[in-house]
């Protein structure tokens, strides 16, 4: 079957964050927290899980002197998506045949 | 393993949330459909009453109150429209539980509103050189293109009243005379069809 179950995207968190990241050049942490209706404890640590694996990159900055955190899709991370949703897919077709 | 259709579902959602304003109302954009009937109705009484609202007489009369009258319904007009757009996505970002000001809606407002400033500085430009014939294809070519332009980070509909904006602008471009009715009908006709059309697919 082609594609690969990736273990990273099991958590319906980290499979939201990555699905962002797709669509989305940069996403910044408070953002996320918003659109995930997650806390910050919770996303903190899926995300450092997807940095981890070297996924993501992070990027921390200032704005209005406030600290910004944005995050960018690696190329790593983009294919590793693309293959899981491959997986997903055949998986599906599979079921139906 | 939960059903791959439901992780399959969650990303299209979230890829949908995540890169497009949706809490643009439906009702806005009637709204700001009858704003513009209003103002056109107006401009015809000051412009041509109680002559026909096209014809070769037009524009002549287009000096001292009355463009200064026409100048501040545009700029009523427009600034009614904003307000109740920004009033109207407020109440309904709420209602979908979403956050207003999205990474998505920066991208929207910043897309739709580079050529809509260009075109407004551009028809500045138009009346202090005179060239008053061309104002209504201008605001119409330009408000077209930055709504096509925005079409890319909210729901993809807007782009047909982006399509139609530009349509209208070049036929008034090139008749100039029925440049007002032209104007009435894409800024008046065509919000209150686009919006009244959303209103019943998201808003209901």
């Amino acid at each position: 079957m082609k594609g690969t179950y990736d273990k990273a995207f099991e958590n319906i968190i980290r499979l939201k964050v990555m699905s962002i990241l797709m669509v989305n050049e940069k996403y910044d942490f408070k953002s996320f927290k918003e659109i995930l209706a997650v806390t910050d404890g919770n996303l903190a640590s899926h995300i450092r899980y997807l940095e981890k694996q070297h996924y993501i990159d992070v990027e921390k900055s200032f704005l209005d002197r406030k600290p910004l955190t944005t995050y960018r899709a690696t190329a790593n991370g983009k294919k590793a998506f693309l293959s899981h949703l491959e997986f997903l897919e055949n998986l599906i077709k599979e079921s139906k045949n | 393993m939960k059903k791959p259709e439901h992780d399959l579902a969650e990303i299209k959602n979230i890829m949908e949330r995540s890169s497009r304003f949706l809490s643009l109302s439906g009702l806005a954009g009637v709204l700001s459909g009858v704003y513009a009937l209003t103002g056109a109705v107006m401009g015809y009484y000051w412009l041509y009453f109680p002559q026909s609202p096209f014809g070769k007489e037009q524009f002549q009369n287009m000096e001292g109150v009355v463009l200064d009258n026409l100048i501040l319904t545009g700029i009523g007009v427009l600034s009614l429209s904003i307000v109740t757009a920004w009033l109207l996505s407020k109440k309904k970002s709420k209602k979908i539980s979403n956050q207003l000001w999205t990474p998505a809606g920066k991208r929207f407002i910043q897309s739709l509103f580079i050529p809509v400033v260009a075109g407004g500085l551009f028809c500045f430009a138009l009346i202090h050189q005179g060239f008053f014939l061309f104002i209504p294809s201008s605001m119409m070519i330009f408000y077209g293109l930055g709504l096509f332009n925005a079409s890319h980070f909210t729901l993809n509909e807007i782009k047909y009243l982006g399509f139609g904006q530009i349509v209208l602008g070049i036929i008034a471009a090139l008749f100039p005379a029925f440049g007002l009715i032209l104007w009435a009908l894409g800024f008046g006709l065509l919000h209150i069809l686009y919006g009244s059309m959303m209103y019943y697919k998201y808003d209901q």
